[in-house]
């Protein structure tokens, strides 16, 4: 197939193509998503392919595919894996006749996500074997074999990339595609797949009868490799052994974890032929406490001695430092680097045009004294706009709101939600709500689409991921059959509608819903929508400033006077706020 | 030590700074060189600042280290001086002579910097500043903005300006071919002269 520059995310996609896969299910996730956006619209599929509601619905699907003997694929982000959990600690016990792989992308850094938690240690705790690429490259071939691992032991078979590996871009060699079974079949087998306690004891044997015979074939197929070449040593795992690689002095030895369980006699050997022992890894210190149980009286240096960080991500600027603070550098080579200080931050931000932003002008007009708990998209932005008090996880807005009330704070609790995420695990929280009788205002901003991941489509948009029509869930009729009896559908572009509707509901008890429906402004661009330009004309402007505290991108201030910029997507909220009725659409007077 | 050419490219999400560095990839692969990189995705595109790191016959890692880049081409002015430190003392800056103000000035009035400060202040560096929105336009669309950029930077680039047309060539739309062609030319012309 030849060589291409490719997106990590996309080498994935290809070795899955060339892997044979049947069956892939997931949910979009940072730094996961691109996987499934290249795979469900390759041009030679033979392979079913699914966006899934949520992570744990996704992971139950391939299981049983992969029962029914289709090589299947999960993927998800490292949270996503959480939601995943409980099919997951079981599925090592049923184990899997086809090769299951599950992808959690871990995100060091939290560029894109809540929580710094390491993958590996779930493969750990679920007794699972854990594949953790060094490169792009590695990436790539890992996964053919990671097929073929899972079926030779049984067992699902973790994936764990990084944000730099999803994320970064290389050179890489690709193999040629594989037409997928698709045929899959399924063998009943109750002492397999029925888990009650007389067969689970059974298979729970099993699964740890198979740890031995693992560690030792990842060591076999090179995922774990080292080479001596002194009296002291670093062990290093997933990019950072990539970035050791890059400075490691001579006469220093190495070796590289890629695969867990890490087999601890074959480590502990090496470990002893050495006088002092570094440990360089992302996240938490899995390598290192294997590292620690096998070395005896060798010093090991490392996260549990503050030689490295258990937090954020690694870079070759990173390792260097705990190089030379451990002594195998005599002077980091790289130079601190001053940044240029107090220079005005830009960190993204709602786009011109934004539903959501209006959508919390709206909510924060009629409910000024408010608890605002929120849930995680384009619209945990909102904090920006003083309307996002909390965020957890995925669905816990509602649940976070139903929580405050109960507890008996006095204050309006105005929740807001993105249509996706209520589709993943915000329903559970809307019933549990009304049920419980909490007295909250829930707002479900509904943009069809699962905006902030790169627009995949969800059970809202009217399409599955390969673009068939599918029929739109009715949020409206959702929200009634959980109980909810004040239920409005209304459109966030209009302030005066949108603040009408709240007002109604904060004078009501009990839990109120309103559906806050308008196009993604992106989605709406691309699909060719164009609602044309607005202007301030500086003869009327009294440069009040209303507009600009509105926060959006295309308002600018100069002068004494506002300006919209060419970012401009024509929603007209700012001509609605004008005091003075300043903002008019281009081409009118 | 990896011994690869380092470019960083940085500007607002949005602007086509992907773009720009699957070219330079696209061009290392015609060559048959190694490249590494490495780019921001997810939210954080939405209108924030964002960096593609581009490594020229990269063996290892795609970060490059602060103080270690050979090139920074920046679509903006602030983000030029926001990455300044990631160049060496010997780097070289290509910058679009463009400004656009976060929004957090006008919703926080936060103090910024001028355009001539600026400018003042990147000058520390080998710089070469140039209309890159202009040209585009004059080249045939706005668009083509990135493509203009990386013509201007092609003179510091060790990679020939064929195979940089090349891929070119191959990753822009069909319909825009001529366009980016004539885009990537014009800034390398004034490129040639920085």
């Amino acid at each position: 197939m030849g060589r291409k520059y490719l997106l990590g995310n996309e080498a994935i996609a290809h070795a899955c193509v060339e892997s044979g896969v049947g069956f892939i299910s997931g949910y979009p996730g940072t730094p996961s998503s691109e996987v499934i956006d290249v795979l469900r619209v390759h041009p030679d599929r033979s392979y079913y392919v699914e966006w899934s509601v949520n992570e744990k619905v996704a992971l139950e699907n391939a299981l049983a595919a992969a029962w029914c003997g289709v090589r299947s694929l999960c993927t998800m982000k490292h949270v996503g894996l959480n939601v995943a959990s409980d099919p997951l600690m079981t599925s090592a016990y049923t184990g899997v006749t086809a090769g299951l792989v599950i992808m959690s992308a871990d995100d060091p850094f939290a560029h894109s996500s809540q929580n710094e938690q390491d993958s590996r240690c779930y493969a750990h705790f679920a007794r699972l074997p854990c594949l953790d690429p060094a490169s792009i490259q590695e990436a790539h071939d890992m996964i053919p074999e990671a097929f073929t691992l899972s079926e030779e032991f049984g067992l699902p078979v973790i994936f764990r990339p990084t944000t730099r590996i999803c994320h970064s871009k290389g050179d890489v060699d690709l193999g040629e595609p594989v037409a997928g079974l698709r045929k899959g079949e399924f063998h009943k087998d109750p002492r397999q797949y029925v888990v009650i306690p007389a067969h689970t004891r059974v298979l729970h044997k099993k699964l740890n009868e198979k740890q031995p015979a693992l560690r030792k074939r990842l060591v076999e197929r090179g995922y774990n490799h080292h080479k001596i070449e002194g009296s002291t040593a670093i062990i290093a795992s997933g990019i950072g052994a990539t970035y050791v690689q890059e400075i490691i002095p001579t006469g220093v030895s190495f070796m590289k974890i890629g695969a867990y369980p890490i087999d601890e006699e074959w480590m502990g050997d090496f470990v002893r032929k050495h006088e002092k022992i570094l440990v360089i890894e992302e996240l938490a210190p899995e390598v290192e406490e294997t590292v620690r149980q096998v070395a005896g009286c060798v010093p090991v240096l490392g996260k549990k001695n503050g030689y490295a960080s258990y937090e954020g991500e690694l870079s070759l600027l990173a390792v260097a430092g705990i190089m030379e603070k451990a002594g195998f550098l005599k002077k980091n080579p790289f130079p601190e680097g001053n940044p240029v200080q107090q220079l005005p931050p830009r960190p993204p931000i709602l786009c011109a045009g934004c539903l959501h932003r209006s959508a919390f002008y709206a909510i924060k007009k009629v409910f000024k004294d408010a608890i605002y708990p929120s849930d995680i998209g384009c619209y945990t932005l909102g904090l920006q706009l003083g309307v996002v008090d909390t965020t957890i996880c995925m669905g816990a807005s509602i649940t976070v709101a139903s929580g405050i009330s109960h507890a008996g704070d006095t204050r309006d609790i105005v929740c807001t939600i993105g249509d996706s995420t209520f589709l993943h695990t915000g329903i559970q929280g809307l019933l549990n709500a009304v049920y419980n009788g909490a007295d909250i205002t829930v707002v479900i901003l509904d943009n069809r689409i699962t905006a902030m991941t790169g627009h995949q489509p969800n059970p809202n948009s009217g399409m599955t991921a390969c673009g068939a029509e599918s029929p739109a869930v009715s949020l409206d009729a959702l929200c009634r059959a959980c109980g909810v009896s004040f239920v409005e559908s209304v459109n966030p572009y209009d302030i005066t509608g949108m603040v009408t509707v709240l007002q109604e509901a904060k004078k009501r008890k009990g839990v109120k819903v309103i559906i806050a429906k308008q196009m993604c402004v992106i989605s709406a661009r691309r699909a060719g929508i164009n609602r044309g330009r607005y202007r301030v004309n500086p003869e009327i402007c009294t440069g009040c400033g209303t507009c600009v505290r509105f926060g959006c991108p295309a308002i600018e201030f100069a002068d004494e006077k506002a300006l919209v910029n060419d970012l401009c997507s024509g929603c007209a909220v700012c001509a609605q706020l004008c005091p003075t009725g300043a903002i008019v659409r281009e081409g009118k007077k | 030590m990896s011994g690869s050419f380092d470019i960083l490219i940085v500007g607002i999400g949005g602007q086509g700074t992907i773009l720009a560095s699957n070219i330079l990839g696209e061009a290392c692969l015609i060559e048959g060189r190694h490249v590494k990189g490495a780019e921001t995705h997810g939210m954080a595109q939405r209108g924030g600042s964002v960096e593609s790191h581009i490594r020229i016959d990269g063996l290892y890692g795609p970060l490059i280290p602060p103080g270690q880049g050979d090139l920074l081409i920046s679509f903006d002015l602030l983000e030029a001086l926001r990455y300044s430190h990631f160049l060496k003392n010997e780097g070289k800056m290509v910058v679009n002579r463009h400004l656009v103000l976060p929004t957090s000035v006008f919703t926080q009035k936060l103090p910024v910097p001028t355009q001539d400060e600026i400018i003042e202040a990147l000058k520390k560096h080998s710089l070469c500043l140039l209309d890159a929105d202009k040209m585009a336009e004059e080249a045939g669309s706005p668009l083509s903005q990135n493509v203009v950029m990386l013509g201007a930077a092609s003179p510091s680039i060790p990679i020939s300006p064929e195979s940089l047309i090349n891929a070119v060539k191959r990753l822009v739309p069909k319909k825009t071919v001529d366009i980016n062609v004539k885009a990537f030319e014009m800034g390398r012309e004034f490129g040639g002269k920085c």
